[in-house]
């Protein structure tokens, strides 16, 4: 966050048609203004206008991206592993897998540490949810869902509720855990979120009682668990949204997603305007996640590399890649401090990058087939990572 | 019998999910180089002769050599290069990885790469097994003869010179190895669920220019070498990480909180979690301890309810949407309303904002009033209370936690969740908690592990 009052005028006249409402605050041409959505929704999707084609639509767009690029570029920005210079090399690190958790039939596709820091929860394309103790290897909760391709799991803040995100359901639920391993879980599954393609992330806020979805459909929503009501949306992707974060900052009210559109966007969650834009990448953005601090955020995409934002820079400030790494990235996880960078790919290992230098420390090896996700767990004492092998992985 | 199509083509020959595959071509490329490429050389396979065949030793030293890798790196990205089809192994054909002995493998012929422009037929695999059923006079795996269609009576049987054959025959078996694996095995052709977009369509999106900051990334430095040592996979962890040791280690600092949550003032936290309130405000009320503490200093200077407005605006923020109007009518009254019990002292133009919002209330409009009172505790509060006998007492008091070993796993969240609303419904009905009570209970429960923890050291 900033360290700025911000005063927003969030409900009143709007500058343009001067209807009263709910107010989106944004820029134009640099001055301050306040649109209603609907004003702001014509200015951004205006048709097109005579003279103009795709051709002449998609040269300008590219001009002004290289002008958007020169103007970056003129700021006295000092790279990142420049100012990182002083600072000492990272020793050598003896990760190891620690823990192996078997259990599911097929593809692990996502899964989420719960905050006690040892349990956590994963999803599978069989449509089995399972709840582990990651110490023990218990595994005190199992879901069987009938719908496969499970793609998306989230752990409750409380730890008593996972969110489920469905594939081919298109739909995500929120499941209150049981003590009881016998009880049908299944029963109790509560619809919350409805898309129109498949759900590819889903994460709860602060509390148990609103989840944040992104889906094939290429938009984001916010979502009311108790009524199912969808209290926000966020459009502006072209294409499918494969991941969102949530900002971890106290006072956050952002978060990052994104898509196959090579995008990744941040989105007030207030306003459901898009604040920052960033397309670098050559590929399809398979994994968003927030810099410790908040202040900057990672993606991992199918041309094989990660790249870190700095959103106070606006500007991408690290490139994390390697001649040898020619397999997509799957999904990133920063450590507790923000130094190292764990990203899992589809050559079935996982890179650890120093943040700072921008250079591999070490190279994970174990799984036997594609990495689906990584997450260090909310101590920062261990990496779990979920795999197409049908296992998880604890290491540390 | 009719082919059971179990691996759907989804075109993803033009999609840059596999942009891998235009990389792989660019290094198999450079391996088939006669000067600087893989060396090979013919091979006697039975009684013909290979030509260019290569060992697998070979191909490992040599990406190994390329990329500046080691050896085990180098065997993984071979094999992933096996796994897609483009080196196939003429010994153990079946097995898609590189061995690093003198196991045989070729590369295979640009016609059956994986970027070929047409999809993998099953027609085509119709033919290839009809082909080997008739030479084989029959004998095929349990999984092609499943797959065999004889109603595809097309069967190209031409004569060719016998080396060409063999050699024919071994890329094509290679290729149907690669893209009709047997049930069971790991393809690296598969690759999950379709997405929606082609990215090869058109599509015209806006651009706007943002205010630029003129930045650099000091702060991400800065933020890493704060961290540093509370980092578990950078510094050694007090008193050990929990997941490297065989028995079931559980932090002290996290035994005492499971068991003495209701007693805050006899929670005595770990020197590393109290340093962590001093590195942000954020990182002080996002600790529940640490958050205590706060509040009890800012009760000490009779500014307690900026605290405690803060936080019933993040239960606005993020609760539940039914009861949401109810919320911020009772924050309002609370706090903001004209001669409220806990009035918050905010400026006059915020409060203005805030009483015109709450006519038509949502879960933001308490945004402005929150902001403000929180950068008041921020700049304020929070630096005072560093200064303060508070802390400085509790920073006095914490330890420095010691290896603790305990067999009994750790409670369910659900059911600390249900002693917590326990608790504090008796906290609500009776004023003032009876401690006594409290701590025989509690020694009650902690008798239960064995062994006794010993006495903190100051």
């Amino acid at each position: 966050m900033c360290d700025q009052t911000f005063m927003a005028a969030t409900f009143g006249p709007c500058d343009s048609c001067g209807k009263t409402g709910p107010l989106m605050n944004i820029y134009i041409k640099n001055e301050p203004v306040n649109y209603c959505s609907f004003c702001v929704e014509v200015m951004a999707y205006r048709g097109l206008q005579k003279g103009e084609t795709l051709e002449t639509l998609r040269q300008e767009s590219d001009t002004l991206k290289k002008k958007l690029e020169e103007e970056r570029g003129k700021l006295n920005d000092v790279e990142l592993h420049q100012v990182a210079e002083k600072i000492e090399v990272v020793g050598a690190l003896s990760i190891k897998t620690r823990r192996v958790l078997k259990g599911h039939g097929n593809k692990v596709l996502c899964m989420d540490w719960c905050k006690d820091k040892r349990r956590l929860v994963s999803s599978s394309q069989d449509g089995k949810v399972i709840v582990w103790d990651g110490f023990t290897l218990n595994k005190e909760n199992g879901v069987s869902l009938p719908c496969t391709w499970v793609m998306a799991c989230a752990y409750a803040p409380s730890g008593c509720a996972v969110a489920l995100g469905d594939g081919l359901d298109n739909k995500c639920s929120v499941i209150p855990l049981s003590l009881d391993k016998n009880e049908n879980l299944a029963t109790k599954k509560k619809s919350v979120a409805m898309h129109t393609n498949y759900v590819s992330g889903c994460t709860f806020t602060s509390s148990d009682m609103q989840i944040l979805t992104s889906s094939g459909d290429g938009s984001c929503a916010l979502w009311d668990v108790e009524s199912g009501q969808l209290l926000q949306s966020f459009h502006g992707h072209t294409a499918d949204v494969l991941s969102l974060d949530l900002s971890p900052s106290e006072t956050g009210n952002t978060f990052v997603s994104g898509g196959c559109d090579k995008k990744s966007c941040v989105w007030d969650m207030r306003s459901g305007q898009n604040i920052q834009t960033f397309e670098n990448h050559e590929s399809d953005i398979n994994c968003v996640k927030y810099y410790p601090s908040g202040d900057a955020f990672a993606s991992a995409s199918d041309d094989a590399t990660c790249r870190l934002y700095d959103l106070r820079a606006d500007r991408e400030v690290a490139i994390y890649q390697k001649d040898s790494i020619i397999f997509g990235a799957s999904s990133v996880d920063f450590s507790l401090s923000g130094r190292l960078l764990f990203a899992g790919y589809n050559d079935y290992s996982i890179n650890v990058w120093d943040v700072l230098k921008v250079t591999r420390v070490s190279i994970l090896f174990g799984h036997e087939n594609r990495i689906s996700r990584v997450c260090v767990s909310p101590d920062g004492t261990a990496l779990c990572s979920a795999s197409w092998d049908h296992t998880l992985r604890i290491w540390a | 019998m009719t082919i059971r199509n179990t691996l759907r083509d989804y075109g993803q020959r033009y999609r840059p999910r596999m942009a891998c595959l235009k990389k792989v071509e660019k290094v198999l490329l450079e391996m088939q180089d006669p000067k600087t490429g893989v060396k090979s050389q013919p091979q006697r396979l039975v009684i013909t002769t290979i030509p260019h065949a290569i060992t697998g030793e070979d191909i490992i030293a040599w990406l190994a050599d390329r990329f500046q890798i080691d050896t085990q790196e180098a065997r993984k990205f071979g094999s992933m290069l096996v796994a897609l089809g483009y080196i196939y192994p003429l010994q153990d054909h079946k097995r898609l990885v590189v061995k690093p002995d003198a196991s045989l493998y070729r590369f295979q012929t640009p016609y059956f790469w994986p970027t070929q422009q047409w999809p993998v037929e099953d027609t085509d695999y119709a033919i290839y097994l009809a082909k080997r059923n008739i030479r084989k006079k029959g004998i095929l795996e349990l999984h092609e003869q499943t797959s065999l269609d004889f109603k595809v009576k097309k069967v190209a049987a031409k004569e060719r010179k016998k080396p060409d054959r063999v050699v024919f025959d071994c890329q094509e078996r290679a290729y149907w190895v690669v893209h009709r694996p047997p049930p069971g095995t790991v393809s690296a052709m598969d690759y999950g669920l379709d997405r929606r977009v082609d990215p090869n369509a058109d599509e015209v999106t806006g651009e706007s220019l943002h205010d630029l900051y003129e930045h650099d990334s000091c702060q991400l430095v800065k933020y890493c070498a704060t961290y540093n040592s509370h980092d578990p996979f950078l510094s050694k962890c007090l008193p050990s990480n929990p997941w490297l040791t065989d028995d079931l280690c559980i932090y002290f600092d996290e035994f005492l909180s499971l068991w003495l949550f209701v007693c805050n003032s006899v929670e005595i936290p770990t020197k590393m979690r109290v340093e962590r309130w001093t590195f942000s405000f954020g990182e002080l009320l996002s600790d529940p301890r640490g958050r205590d503490d706060f509040r009890l200093f800012l009760k000490k200077e009779f500014s307690g309810e900026n605290l405690a407005f803060w936080e019933s605006c993040e239960d606005l923020k993020w609760g539940t949407a039914a009861t949401m109007r109810e919320k911020a009518e009772q924050i309002y009254k609370t706090f903001l309303a004209r001669g409220a019990p806990r009035w918050i002292n905010i400026d006059g133009k915020t409060m203005e904002i805030t009483v015109n919002g709450l006519k038509h209330p949502h879960r933001y409009v308490l945004d402005a009033a929150q902001t403000h009172i929180y950068m008041l505790m921020k700049k304020d509060s929070y630096g005072r209370y560093l200064k303060s006998p508070v802390f400085k007492d509790t920073l006095k008091k914490a330890i420095c936690p010691e290896e603790h070993k305990f067999t009994r796993p750790s409670l369910s969240p659900i059911i600390l969740r249900q002693q917590e609303q326990e608790q504090r419904a008796k906290m609500a009905a009776s004023a003032t908690v009876d401690i006594t009570q409290v701590m025989s209970k509690l020694s009650k429960q902690r008798n239960e592990v064995s062994p006794h923890p010993p006495p903190p050291k100051k």
